[in-house]
């Protein structure tokens, strides 16, 4: 049981984080859910790469070449390439937040409705 | 000299470009030959390709020579890039559109202030999209794909105003929310299978059993593309993101870019790497039966001319996943076919409604009335692009609607095959609204001086619209061959990745 415990929290995360998409008012919390629910995502990448025991994938001359006792190398490299997509998307986010807040005068997402139809 | 070392050019000259563009901002003209130039290199690349290339020939370079690996580890390490049928037959359209979208913007652009933010973001959108129609790795197709639709977000709001700042919010929550779901189906998929690359992931996945988790899969990457596609379910940022970006990005966005990220994507995707299984093609017929039902129905009622435009899109991305549903070579021709006619009208009309807009300063169908008189090049563009979306003979859009619904009754979708057809007369009267009210009737008193806009957006109005009245000519045995087959034959056979 213990061993599936990372990926349920994985999931609530990632449910905690749709949630607040989907049903919050404040634009900030809003993107507060989009960056949670980004984190499980990567939580979840950096477990997929996980082994009981494993040791970094790092060679050197002085030990003998053991593949099986490593973790896998490649989500370590995916996650950073997906945190700084993240990173991208979030700055965005809060950069069009304080506009839409100077436009406004408030965070509220039910207030603004200029789009109809 | 034109082989596989200069796919990565497809990318690296639009990069290029934007960083460029953002270095020099301060030498006069520079942003405006910058991005007209990229554009034009990648385009005239395209077209070398597409006379050197034989049918079913595929191109693959290892990015970073990580090649050699291949035989030690028994794998592919790496990013490949691949050109194949379909590859080039993206690249030519998407190419094509950005550069006459380029040479538009050029005249366009000058009502913004800024002009080389405009072009370093239309360049990046650019590099995305041609680096998610060159690659042939799953997590590289999610790292392009989120840089096209950043730079699509930020071009959405490139007005400032309050409406481009509400869509592009909406239009940037819903895509990052597609983004996670794209990138946890690849995770599950490299979990399955242990490789990233699509020829191997389809290799491992066509041997073995496939694992219940496959659906799961299916799911995640359905909605993940469907979104950013804007099929009906998903399309809410749509109608709301596309009227808001400047006319030019109007017309990349609705033009090209939901075919490359979302059309493209799924085909690449559900063909190529799952081999088209049974329940996606009953998803994608269903989907796109209610796309062109609603994406038409409510562009009915619209009164702005480029949220019309914009469900417009909705519905004729309808006919396109149609098509692919179904997944006879027929159908997946005709889907093409319209993904091409799509492309350009759409471009066209959205650049029109930019010209419009130039002229008169409003978007609102009631305002206008007896423009022809007065913008006749615009108005004769917009005549050649809606009879081709109206699909009246022998523009270019009666065509590929008529293959994709013969391909639907020889497939005994005989419901589907009528309701497209129903469909195609409420698209009619929806584009028939907009000529009717733009361009005929009473000239207003206060649009006594319009004048018809300047020489490069003329030049973009006139090109599109000749591929609009000749586009059918592609059916011809010879062009077909060239052009169309390959990219049908590198869906349907083995020729892929």
């Amino acid at each position: 049981m213990n061993a599936y415990m990372p990926y349920i929290l994985c999931l609530i995360l990632f449910c905690i984080g749709i949630y607040a998409v989907l049903s919050k008012r404040n634009i900030i919390k809003i993107i507060l859910g989009v960056v949670i629910a980004e984190y499980a995502v990567n939580l979840f990448l950096i477990l997929v790469a996980y082994k009981a025991g494993g040791r970094a994938a790092i060679f050197s001359g002085t030990q003998e070449i053991a593949p099986q006792s490593m973790v896998d190398p490649l989500p370590h490299a995916l996650v950073l390439t997906s945190i700084v997509i993240g990173l991208a998307t979030t700055a965005f986010l809060i950069a069009l937040a304080i506009r839409l807040y100077g436009k406004y005068g408030t965070f509220d997402i039910t207030r603004m409705r200029e789009l109809r139809g | 000299m034109i082989g596989e070392s200069v796919i990565p050019l497809f990318v690296a000259i639009p990069l290029a470009g934007a960083f460029l563009t953002a270095l020099l901002k301060r030498v006069k003209g520079i942003p405006d030959t910058l991005g007209v130039m990229s554009s034009v290199f990648t385009f005239a690349l395209s077209i070398l390709f597409i006379i050197r290339m034989q049918a079913g020939q595929t191109f693959v370079v290892n990015v970073g020579n990580w090649g050699g690996f291949q035989e030690v580890m028994g794998r592919i390490v790496g990013i490949q890039m691949v050109m194949d049928g379909l590859t080039i037959f993206m690249l030519l359209i998407v190419n094509f559109v950005a550069f006459l979208v380029a040479v538009y913007s050029v005249s366009y652009m000058t009502r913004y202030t800024e002009k080389w933010q405009f072009h370093t973001l239309f360049l990046l959108m650019l590099a995305g999209m041609n680096g998610v129609l060159v690659t042939g790795d799953m997590f590289n197709l999610f790292v392009f794909v989120e840089i096209a639709s950043i730079a699509s977000y930020a071009l959405v709001a490139f007005g400032t105003e309050k409406r481009e700042l509400e869509a592009s919010f909406k239009y940037a929550v819903m895509g990052g929310v597609a983004s996670l779901l794209i990138l946890l189906g690849v995770i599950f998929l490299y979990s399955a299978t242990g490789t990233l690359n699509m020829g191997d992931m389809r290799a491992v996945l066509a041997g073995s059993e496939q694992p219940g988790l496959i659906y799961l899969v299916f799911g995640l990457l359905l909605t993940g593309f469907g979104l950013k596609a804007a099929m009906v379910p998903f399309h809410a940022w749509l109608p709301d993101a596309h009227p808001s970006a400047p006319a030019p990005i109007s017309a990349m966005l609705s033009g090209v870019l939901i075919k490359a990220l979302g059309v493209y994507a799924i085909a690449r995707v559900f063909f190529t790497v799952f081999g088209f299984p049974h329940q996606v093609s009953i998803i994608l017929l269903v989907l796109a039966a209610v796309s062109m039902g609603v994406g038409a129905l409510v562009a009915l009622r619209q009164w702005d001319m480029k949220r019309l435009l914009a469900y417009s899109s909705i519905s004729q991305v309808g006919y396109i996943m149609l098509g692919l549903g179904i997944g006879t070579p027929l159908g997946i021709m005709g889907a093409l076919f319209h993904l091409f006619n799509h492309s350009m009208f759409k471009s066209l009309l959205f650049l029109d409604s930019g010209a419009i807009e130039y002229a008169t300063g409003t978007r609102d169908m009631k305002e206008m009335g007896g423009l022809s008189r007065k913008l006749p090049i615009t108005s004769g563009t917009t005549l050649a692009g809606a009879m081709s979306l109206a699909g009246i003979p022998p523009f270019a859009g009666f065509w590929s609607k008529l293959i994709i619904i013969i391909a639907a009754v020889q497939a005994h979708h005989m419901k589907l095959a009528a309701w497209a057809v129903l469909m195609s007369i409420v698209t009619i009267s929806y584009i028939l609204k907009v000529t009717r009210f733009a361009f005929l009737g009473e000239l207003k008193e206060k649009y006594k001086d319009i004048k018809e806009v300047p020489g490069f957006m003329r030049v973009s109005l006139i090109v599109l619209a000749l591929v609009c009245i000749f586009g059918g000519l592609l059916l011809l045995p010879q062009v077909r061959d060239g052009f169309l087959s390959p990219a049908v034959k590198a869906l349907t056979g083995m020729g892929g990745v």
